[in-house]
């Protein structure tokens, strides 16, 4: 990106609108600032733009054809229409057509899929009225690749738009996930089948975000429908890099992670953070009630919080008492929360008399 | 310069950007014994002898000076020190510093050359650099080479610790240490304490506390006789697991405040159950000294509370009258006693562009600006100084009967002790089980085969895992995960703690391996 103040602006028009613009700034994101918003499919801002799909094609007076609107940089005098007639009925034939490609004979089998509702593909057709695929969609059903743990791969709903490659080549950079040729075609080549654990993929989930249908998907995805939740934004608990996630939640439940735009991640994630992050919030063992060992069998048993909280306060001052305050100490968790960690480190100084409070930073 | 520091694994989403960035043409440097991922896109790859951190950067130092390539402009307006920095690295020459390290001299004599000449040069540090007996000095002399070559107070400078724990910097940040209170401010200070003790209402004692690797063996000595752990489960993850449990019987009380019952919580008089962190409100700083807000998402079902309740409760029940507050609350209240954090608060964390970015300490006020490059145009203290660091070997080094020196760390798929990946199922097929990685040539010996059981003991005790043979570690080298209850290395490593931290010597200990 130029930020040289002296490259000299272009000045364009968008239905109708004056728009000035940054020379190298695609038509689409010309638009954006004029608050239009061009409809796209395969393209993903900073990840992928290869304007296969042609979903965001516009037109441009003095041009025959269409152009597409995520890769075609601004010029000077360009006049442009996103939303005639003409525009309209290209993008739901377009759509047709890569309905076709996503292997189903019309838009109703969709509620079969894990992406129902979360669907882009689904979105457009239903704002274009593409109903129907542009032929006959051949039933043949092509193997799901689902050995690997978290994620699945559906060829039969890939529409190649080939975001995922782009997920996997520049936010994992790991460039696991390629196209190759299957006689005319382009394939998508998914490392989820029976030899996933030989591949160099990491699970990071990044490909499957990126899929704007149900090819690639985290298999969890298949047990909600996303009208059924909310989001929360909050912090990865797994390592100091701090990644912004949103925790998707129904009834009390947490069900997913989604990827957000944190300074630090700008919508990237491992697999422990995409994948392992939550499960453990209602697990099975999850200590639910206090324990207080039963001084008579030595067993830990369940006690009330006023059981419990008497007997710490009774524990610890009978040390305080006998031995003085420095006898006590108190560990502090760099897992928590700051605000917990303030807290705890306060109430070893002010209530137990004593500066012997640590983290465990040091192991 | 990545220096004990294998982000693919342990920081993930970091080891993607550092794979972008070499993309992108940037120059890599990788010291680390075992080849990492990493490696293969290096420049140069450094894999020295474990425990000899300090010698490579007295040995990379001394290149710098010998070749002319200290910043002068850099170390004669923003440091002082150089020359007792000068006298140590000039003991150091190329060849000896690379003999200690079990390196190439050029390979040593490269990485001076291309650190020293980058217009900007970062080093990414980790445990692999702490975790040592000598860890202190490990990070010194790497900021003695930032010094000397200027790259410090400038994006993409700097030494920057990758921290080991997801709110490490924020638990320090805290005061949650013996010696300082909240911002690093220090005990021994009076005004620091006059201030404190003047919020609080109460005097803050004035004996710095003990640090916790040396409150186990204080428990035993008869020293410390009631221990609050909130998180933690030393037995687990402290270093000779046999005297840590034999501390935590010592004790006359243990309260422990935990999400699951541990092995550590199996020792308590009390287990009182907490919340998560997607059952509360607070907020995390990352290891770039960003804060960044943790919100409530469910409340799982049950009778557990807020720790911030639960400490409530126990102060109030020792005589100490402190309000309940809410987590926002609390951090005005902790934002109103550390300048570096003065400016933050739950609210302007909601807002954009906080909501976002978070907000990079120091932030002193609620109308200013926070900081994303720390040391511009001038360090904290003033002037940066530099340290004198001659290397001292490691505290336990192989010997006849303990031949093979056994590192630990990471796997991208667990996280710590797996309290909490452990319960995520998909990843046990990932990375479900223990084991040791051996080289090649020292397996052949051993007549052991990849995958085969062997018994692996130091001093301390010792476990049956599974052997992969590889030439990922060097002869003589080898590697444990750290995540594993069944095979863990810490019933094997070694208590020796550096001398300033007492970071216990996690990265090297003698072993010795036979076939079970
Ligand atoms: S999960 Fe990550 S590494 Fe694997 S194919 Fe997808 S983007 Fe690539
Ligand atoms: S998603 Fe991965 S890289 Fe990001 S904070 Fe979590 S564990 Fe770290």
């Amino acid at each position: 990106m130029s930020n040289s103040p002296k490259k000299k602006l272009v000045t364009l028009t968008i239905d109708g609108f004056q728009v000035t613009a940054r020379p190298g700034m695609t038509v689409k994101a010309a638009a954006a600032k004029a608050g239009i918003t061009i409809p796209t499919l395969c393209f993903l801002r900073g990840v992928s733009a290869i304007g296969s799909c042609r979903v965001c094609s516009v037109e441009l007076e003095g041009h025959d054809g269409f152009i597409t609107a995520c890769n075609t940089p601004v010029a000077d005098g360009m006049v442009i229409h996103t939303d005639t007639e003409r525009v309209r009925t290209y993008r739901r034939n377009l759509l047709r057509i890569i309905l076709a490609d996503h292997g189903l004979d019309s838009t109703a089998y969709c509620f079969s899929c894990a992406k129902n509702g979360a669907c882009q593909l689904q979105a457009l057709c239903n704002a274009y009225g593409a109903t129907e695929p542009a032929w006959r969609v051949e039933q043949e059903r092509k193997p799901i690749l689902e050995s690997n743990p978290f994620l699945a791969y559906d060829p039969n709903l890939c529409i190649r738009c080939q975001r995922c490659v782009g997920a996997c080549n520049t936010q994992a950079r790991n460039h696991t996930l390629h196209t190759a040729k299957r006689g005319m075609r382009t394939t998508i080549e998914a490392p989820f089948g029976p030899d996933w654990k030989a591949t160099t993929c990491e699970s990071c989930g990044c490909c499957a975000a990126a899929c704007p249908t149900g090819a690639i998907v985290e298999k969890r995805r298949r047990t909600y429908r996303s009208w059924e939740t909310r989001r929360v934004r909050t912090t990865c608990p797994h390592c100091a890099v701090g990644c912004q996630y949103d925790l998707v939640v129904r009834n009390n439940r947490i069900v997913d992670v989604d990827a957000a735009p944190g300074q630090t991640n700008d919508r990237r994630l491992c697999v422990k953070g995409r994948s392992a992050s939550f499960d453990f919030v209602d697990a099975p063992d999850r200590l639910r009630t206090p324990l207080v060992r039963n001084p008579t069998t030595h067993e830990l048993e369940p006690a009330s919080w006023d059981e419990a909280l008497d007997a710490v306060a009774e524990g610890l001052g009978r040390v305080k008492r006998e031995y003085g305050p420095d006898a006590l100490a108190g560990f502090a968790c760099s897992r928590s929360t700051n605000e917990d960690i303030y807290l705890f480190e306060k109430m070893v100084r002010c209530a137990f008399g004593t500066n012997n409070v640590d983290n465990c930073a040091r192991i | 310069m990545l220096v004990g520091s294998n982000p693919e694994e342990a920081h993930p989403v970091l080891g993607m950007q550092v794979r972008a960035a070499v993309e992108r043409g940037c120059r890599l440097i990788v010291v680390d014994p075992r080849e990492i991922g990493l490696s293969k896109r290096a420049d140069v790859q450094l894999r020295v002898r474990p425990g000899t951190n300090v010698a490579l950067a007295n040995g990379m130092l001394n290149v710098i000076l010998r070749d002319g390539l200290v910043n002068k402009e850099f170390v004669d307006e923003r440091t002082e020190g150089f020359e007792q920095m000068r006298a140590v690295a000039e003991q150091y020459p190329p060849e000896k510093a690379a003999a200690i390290c079990n390196i190439p001299e050029r390979d040593l004599v490269a990485a001076a050359h291309l650190y020293a000449q980058a217009d900007r040069a970062a080093i990414l540090y980790c445990l692999g650099v702490a975790e040592h007996s000598t860890g202190t000095d490990g990070v010194m002399s790497l900021s003695n080479l930032a010094m000397a070559t200027g790259h410090l107070g400038r994006r993409g400078c700097g030494v920057n610790p990758i921290r080991g724990q997801n709110n490490v910097q924020g638990a320090c940040d805290m005061g949650g240490s013996p010696d300082v209170l909240p911002g690093y401010q220090k005990v021994a200070n009076p005004d620091v304490r006059a201030k404190f003790s003047a919020a609080w209402g109460v005097d803050i004692p004035e004996k710095p506390g003990m640090k916790s690797t040396e409150v186990l063996p204080a428990a035993i000595r008869g020293d410390i006789h009631g221990l609050f752990i909130f998180g933690e489960d030393p037995v687990r993850t402290d270093p000779d697991t046999a005297e840590v449990e034999q501390a935590l019987e010592a004790l006359d009380f243990l309260v422990v405040d935990e999400l699951f019952l541990t092995d550590t919580a199996k020792f308590a008089d009390v287990v009182l159950p907490g919340r998560s962190y997607a059952e509360k409100e607070g907020t995390f700083t990352n290891t770039e000294r960003r804060v960044q807000r943790v919100r409530r998402a469910v409340t799982a079902e049950g009778d557990m509370r807020l720790d911030t309740d639960i400490f409530t409760d126990v102060m109030n029940r020792m005589g100490y009258p402190q309000p309940r507050l809410t987590s926002a609350q609390l951090m005005d209240e902790m934002a109103s006693l550390t300048p570096s954090y003065g400016g933050m608060s739950h609210t302007r964390l909601d807002a954009q562009p906080a909501f976002e970015h978070g907000l990079q300490w120091p932030c002193p006020k609620a109308d200013g600006p926070d900081t994303p490059v720390m040391h511009v145009g001038k360090f904290a203290r003033g002037l940066g100084l530099f340290a004198e660091t001659p290397y001292r070997p490691s505290g336990e080094l192989p010997d006849e009967e303990y031949p093979f020196v056994m590192m630990t760390g990471r796997i991208l798929y667990q996280y710590n002790a797996r309290a909490m990946t452990g319960r995520t199922h998909g990843l046990d097929e990932m990375g479900g089980e223990s084991f040791i990685e051996v080289n090649t040539q020292d397996a052949e010996r051993l007549g052991i085969a990849d995958g085969e059981r062997v018994r692996v003991s130091s001093r301390r005790g010792q476990v049956e895992v599974a052997a992969r043979v590889s030439r990922r570690t060097n002869p003589g080298e080898t590697w444990m995960p750290l995540h594993y209850r069944e095979g863990n290395c810490n019933v094997l490593t070694s208590d020796f703690l550096d001398p300033v931290a007492k970071v216990p010597e996690y990265k090297v200990c003698a072993v010795k391996i036979e076939k079970a």
